[in-house]
């Protein structure tokens, strides 16, 4: 049994979860301690909507039922929840004007099965709009700050995106772990550049049922979290085979943590030569190279692997999301529910003002693109070919797991950077996601560990990518950098004073 | 296939016009729930009461295919002699409008259900044509706008949305309005006997876009050789033609219309078209300020729906007989071609025909059905399933006139009574003495009656036996009725010294 | 392939979004270069490769035909910015 942190909050999930088993703190005490946590972190916007009073009456639920003896496998532990899942009778909003003051009459299938496990809901976490940016700049509810800061300087950091809100609770302490959902990297980018840990389980293994949809077919959640360890117990509840949603694989969940510690002997790491970019920093390619060196040094194997379509993956990207979102994002017309413009002449002047107004520019721009790219006579040559290019992605990494079991490269192309930095080039922010992009085009899980610091003291990751639905082995490997790099880490916490 | 085309030709200023004419039907899925949602597809609900959050296109939510729907497809493309796609797609056909929640219509563009396929077609003048299929789809039906609750507001109903529907689309092989009518009452009648649609027009089950062009004679003929739309006019789309009568009065309107275009030296321009059956006249759709652009891309909610062929192959094992098949049949057992035609048109009528034509002569069953039973149901204003002398009371009728209990004139009025009366038509027989008499005691003695009253027709019929049928008839009403014409005939020809050739 | 104003102009009424006119021609100017930057898809001969149309190799699941869903008007309508018994209201719509 390990011991209990002074600080409750610094606890990891699994340490939280030992504890509250064996009756040494409570879900009260512990939810309450975020909870405050939560009002101390204000400064960081990590929230959209804070639940602090729903959250003490599910903390006090938890421990009847703990005294009961009914323990799920969450009970009791307090969890965020990125504001683009559909919370019953909790406003969501997706981080746009455009839903109003939305309050679903309904849970995500996700969410759902934190509760069902014991989970407490602390509050609803910002992101980019509609989870579309790289660093929650997008978000109708202002930007989130980085707990992070470089040692030599006091300017706020983005905290990635677009799960930037959950990425900077769970960095914070705010939160024991939080979800996120990635599309292009939104989970592992902003877990890379805060310094924890962001698992994209393979596409169909989370359910996306009450999901604000962004691009149906790259959309996946998970979670994340401040251990390997984490991501699995949290991955093994928030997986399952949903009726609801078609998509929604019919294999079994294994119990990721139990397959955790096999460790690594014999494991073949695919380095994918394609991902050496010019231009990315030294300091994170020799990252990688360190990472390859520690896993070597457990016993696995490392092979150089070619992924040829990789640098294809971005522009790809970039016309199949906006072509789904464009259409996924076509029942947000002030009819049922959101936003309504005042004065509309008529039908259309409605749609068009009501959406004009409720939609950020990065959401309306990619509404343009992916109009455009389906549009008569562009067909073909945008998204047609874009689709064959996911074949050809998805080709790739067939061949490259004929020669191994999991890929190892780094998350992201640098670390956090400045609030503001990359608002004005939209292509110089689609570039954040060239190292994770790749995984969601072809449907794969991928996770980041963070596995070191910059020069001035900024997290940087290391992403390992597995085969479809082998979530046990990529979480083993995952394991095994995690304990080389033994990264123990937090950020200074200066909203604290 | 048709060398009477001639005649269906219209005569414009300049000569004779072709018409040629497609069709787009969507016809309603017979199933409990909506395609894509639980919600109920009954009809006539409370506003919203049958709209599930799918079917309202809230944030989240998600389509899963209804399996009995995908197993109607299937079944009327096999009724429709159609292939079978075992993989199809289902795409996203994205355009704004209030009672299009998603703002995109779930359906199939590029690769539909059902293929090929044929359905034949009765004229009136006996001709058989065959009217090419070109594809059957599944998609989603919209919900319902209400435009006349509120002067400044228009109410909307979601309860169709997302229900089921099937988008059975023709090849422009029909060449006239009755074609065209007689092609859409033959399509209900196959999916009524299918059980995949209930045919039902004034409640929307039914509903057919018309597309209509014209073509200088020979225009036709060439594109079927050549398979080249080229020689065929440009087509108007006339929307949503909801009954029978109406699709016949849409196309002669549309046809005529565009020959004065086309004569006047205008050009038709491809467009849709709404058919105002007050005015009985076809209207173009206020004009789009922009072109539709639909955006179809296949939808990443859903997987490509793959059908097992041994399940298909199970669907066909369970098609019932089909109109076209029944009605071989029923020739086979010596009804005409225009006799069985009507019979099988509606499912429940042949379905009565069968019962009561049982164990007795075909075509003196189908003449009874004809003339007797769905006269008086025309009369009455009543349907085949609101008749009110069962099948198998019409067949004890029918067979107690071929044994010879009663006559063929009994019968009529013993029909008339059980019509109003209710009642076993052999012990109304029994109970009113209606019983054909045999007994030549009896009709001997009526014979000497009528004898005894016409001394003068006796000589008569005598030099001219042809006039015995005179005879025949006074006896007849002698006996009521109820006399047996042929023992009276024969003993007419005994008592007046008659010769056999008579 | 170059985007002009015109080009945003009927795109952004395709997507119903209100795009003031001042900003039609600098979003034209961002979607070019986003556009310019995609063409380099172009470089790879894509012939007889099929487009992928899904993730994952699992067959599409079927539900069963059971009315599980309705009776749910109130909840329908308690987001609506504008309802009357039970219906959504919009500005009349012309035919
Ligand atoms: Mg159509
Ligand atoms: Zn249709």
């Amino acid at each position: 049994m390990p011991p209990i942190s002074s600080d409750l909050t610094a606890m990891t999930l699994a340490e939280a979860r030992d504890a509250i088993k064996a009756k040494k703190i409570s879900s009260k005490e512990l939810t309450g301690a975020f909870v405050k946590a939560i009002e101390v972190g204000r400064p960081l916007n990590a929230f959209i909507t804070e639940a602090g009073e729903q959250a003490m009456l599910m903390a006090d639920a938890s421990d009847r039922r703990i005294a009961k003896g009914e323990m799920g496998a969450l009970e009791g532990l307090p969890l965020a929840i990125k504001d683009l899942f559909c919370t019953k009778g909790v406003r969501t909003t997706a981080a746009s004007k455009i839903l109003g003051n939305f309050v679903p009459p309904y849970e995500s299938t996700v969410t759902q099965n934190l509760w069902d496990a014991g989970a407490v809901m602390l509050g609803k976490t910002n992101l980019d709009e509609f989870a579309m940016g790289s660093s929650n700049e997008t978000s109708a509810f202002g930007p989130v700050f980085n707990p992070w800061r470089a040692s030599n300087s006091n300017a706020n950091l983005v905290p990635g995106g677009s799960s930037g809100g959950s990425s900077a609770a769970v960095a914070a302490d705010l939160c024991l772990a939080a979800t996120g959902t990635d599309t292009g990297g939104s989970i592992r980018q902003p877990a890379a550049v805060t310094g924890r840990v962001g698992l994209k389980p393979t596409y169909g293994r989370c359910s996306r049922f009450g999901i604000v949809a962004f691009a149906s077919s790259l959309d996946q959640a998970g979670p994340m979290t401040k251990t390997v360890r984490d991501a699995a117990i949290m991955l093994k509840t928030m997986a399952s085979v949903d009726a609801k949603d078609s998509t929604s694989v019919n294999l079994p969940v294994p119990d990721y943590e139990k397959l955790l510690e096999g460790g690594i002997k014999g494991l073949k790491v695919g380095i994918p030569k394609e991902y050496r970019i010019e231009g990315v920093p030294a300091e994170i390619n020799a990252l990688w190279t360190k990472g390859a060196e520690w896993m070597k040094a457990q016993g696995a194997e490392i092979v150089e692997v070619s992924l040829p379509h990789t640098k294809y993956a971005l522009p790809t990207y970039y016309i199949v999301a906006p072509a789904e979102c464009s259409s996924n994002l076509a029942r947000y017309d002030g009819v049922r529910f959101g936003h309504r413009a005042s004065g509309a002449r008529d039908i259309t002047d409605l749609y068009e003002k009501s959406r004009g107004e409720g939609f950020g520019a990065e959401v309306q721009r990619r509404i343009l693109i992916g109009t455009y790219v389906l549009s008569a006579g562009y067909y073909d040559a945008y998204y047609a070919r874009a689709q064959k290019l996911r074949t050809l992605i998805k080709r790739d990494f067939d061949q490259a797991f004929e020669k191994c079991d999991v890929l190892l490269t780094p998350t992201t192309p640098g670390p956090a950077f400045a609030v503001g930095a990359k608002t004005t080039d939209p292509l110089e922010m689609y570039l954040q996601d060239v190292f994770t992009v790749t995984v969601n085009l072809a449907g794969l899980p991928g996770i980041s560990v963070p596995a070191g610091l910059t020069e001035t003291g900024l997290p940087l990751g290391l992403q390992l990518i597995g085969k479809a639905f082998d979530e046990a082995t990529l979480l083993r490997a995952a394991y095994a950098v995690e304990t080389a790099a033994d990264f123990k880490h937090s950020p200074a916490k200066w909203w604290n004073l | 296939m048709s060398a009477a085309g001639k005649s269906k030709n219209l005569k414009g200023e300049t000569g004779e016009w072709e018409i040629v004419i497609g069709m787009e039907v969507h016809a309603q899925v017979s199933s409990q729930s909506k395609l894509f949602s639980g919600a109920s597809t009954e009809f006539g609900a409370e506003p919203n009461n049958q709209v599930s959050f799918i079917d309202a296109g809230f944030p989240g939510m998600l389509p899963v295919i209804n399996e009995k729907c995908v197993e109607q497809a299937v079944r009327t493309g096999l009724g429709l002699k159609a292939q079978i796609n075992l993989r199809s797609l289902f795409d996203r056909k994205n355009y704004f409008y209030p009672d299009l929640p998603q703002g995109y219509q779930i359906s199939q563009y590029k690769d539909p259900i059902v293929g090929e396929g044929e359905v034949f077609i009765d004229l009136k003048d006996g001709e058989t044509i065959k009217v090419g299929i070109e594809r059957l789809h599944l998609e989603q039906d919209a919900g319902k706008s209400l435009h006349d609750q509120h002067p400044d507001s228009s109410f909307v109903d979601l309860n169709r949305s997302g229900i089921a529907l099937m988008e059975i689309v023709t090849k422009p092989h029909m060449r006239s309005s009755e074609e065209a009518a007689a092609f859409l009452k033959k399509l209900r009648a196959i999916v009524r006997y299918l059980g995949t649609c209930d045919g039902n027009m004034d409640e929307g089950s039914m509903r057919a876009d018309v597309n209509v062009s014209v073509c200088k004679v020979g225009g036709y003929d060439e594109f079927r050789k050549t398979g080249s739309f080229k020689t065929l006019g440009t087509r108007c789309e006339i929307k949503n033609v909801n009954s029978m009568r109406f699709i016949a009065q849409a196309v002669e309107y549309e046809a005529r219309r565009q020959i004065e275009v086309i004569e006047g030296g205008g050009t038709i321009q491809q467009e849709t078209r709404l058919f105002d059956s007050r005015q009985g006249e076809t209207r173009s759709m206020r004009s789009k300020e922009e072109a539709h652009d639909y955006r179809y891309f296949p939808d990443p909610d859903l997987l490509p729906l793959e059908l097992d062929p041994a399940w298909v192959e199970a669907i066909k094992q369970t098609l019932p007989e089909l109109p076209d098949e029944k009605k071989a049949r029923f020739m086979a057992l010596g009804l005409g071609a225009y006799d069985a035609s009507v019979l099988v048109a509606e499912r429940e009528l042949a379905d009565f025909y069968e019962e009561m034509a049982k164990g007795v002569d075909a075509k003196s069953a189908a003449n009874w059905l004809n003339n007797e039973v769905l006269g008086r149901l025309n009369r009455d204003g009543l349907s085949i399933t609101q008749v009110p002398v069962s099948a198998a009371a019409n067949n004890a009728i029918i067979r107690m006139v071929a044994d010879q209990t009663i006559s063929g004139k009994i019968a009529k009025d013993l029909l008339d009574i059980v019509w109003t009366e209710g009642g076993d038509p052999k012990q109304v027989v029994e109970a009113r003495g209606m019983k054909q008499v045999t007994d030549t005691g009896a009709i001997d003695a009526a014979i000497e009656a009528v004898i005894a009253a016409n001394p003068a027709k006796v000589e008569e019929v005598k030099a001219k036996p042809k006039l015995a049928a005179w005879f025949v008839g006074q006896v007849m009403k002698q006996t009521g009725g109820k006399a047996n014409p042929m023992a009276v005939n024969a003993a007419l020809k005994t008592r007046l010294n008659l010769p056999d050739e008579g | 392939m170059s985007v002009d104003k015109d080009t945003v102009r009927r795109i952004a009424k395709l997507a119903r979004l209100a795009v003031p006119e001042t900003r039609l021609e600098p979003m034209a100017g961002e979607l070019n270069s986003i556009f310019q930057w995609v063409e380099m898809l172009g470089e790879v001969n894509v012939e007889g490769v099929p487009a992928m149309t899904s993730v994952e190799a699992q067959k599409l699941k079927w539900r069963e035909d059971k009315v599980t869903d309705g009776g749910r008007a109130d909840e329908l309508m308690i987001n609506a910015p504008e309802s009357t018994d039970h219906f959504f209201v919009v500005p009349k719509v012309v035919e």
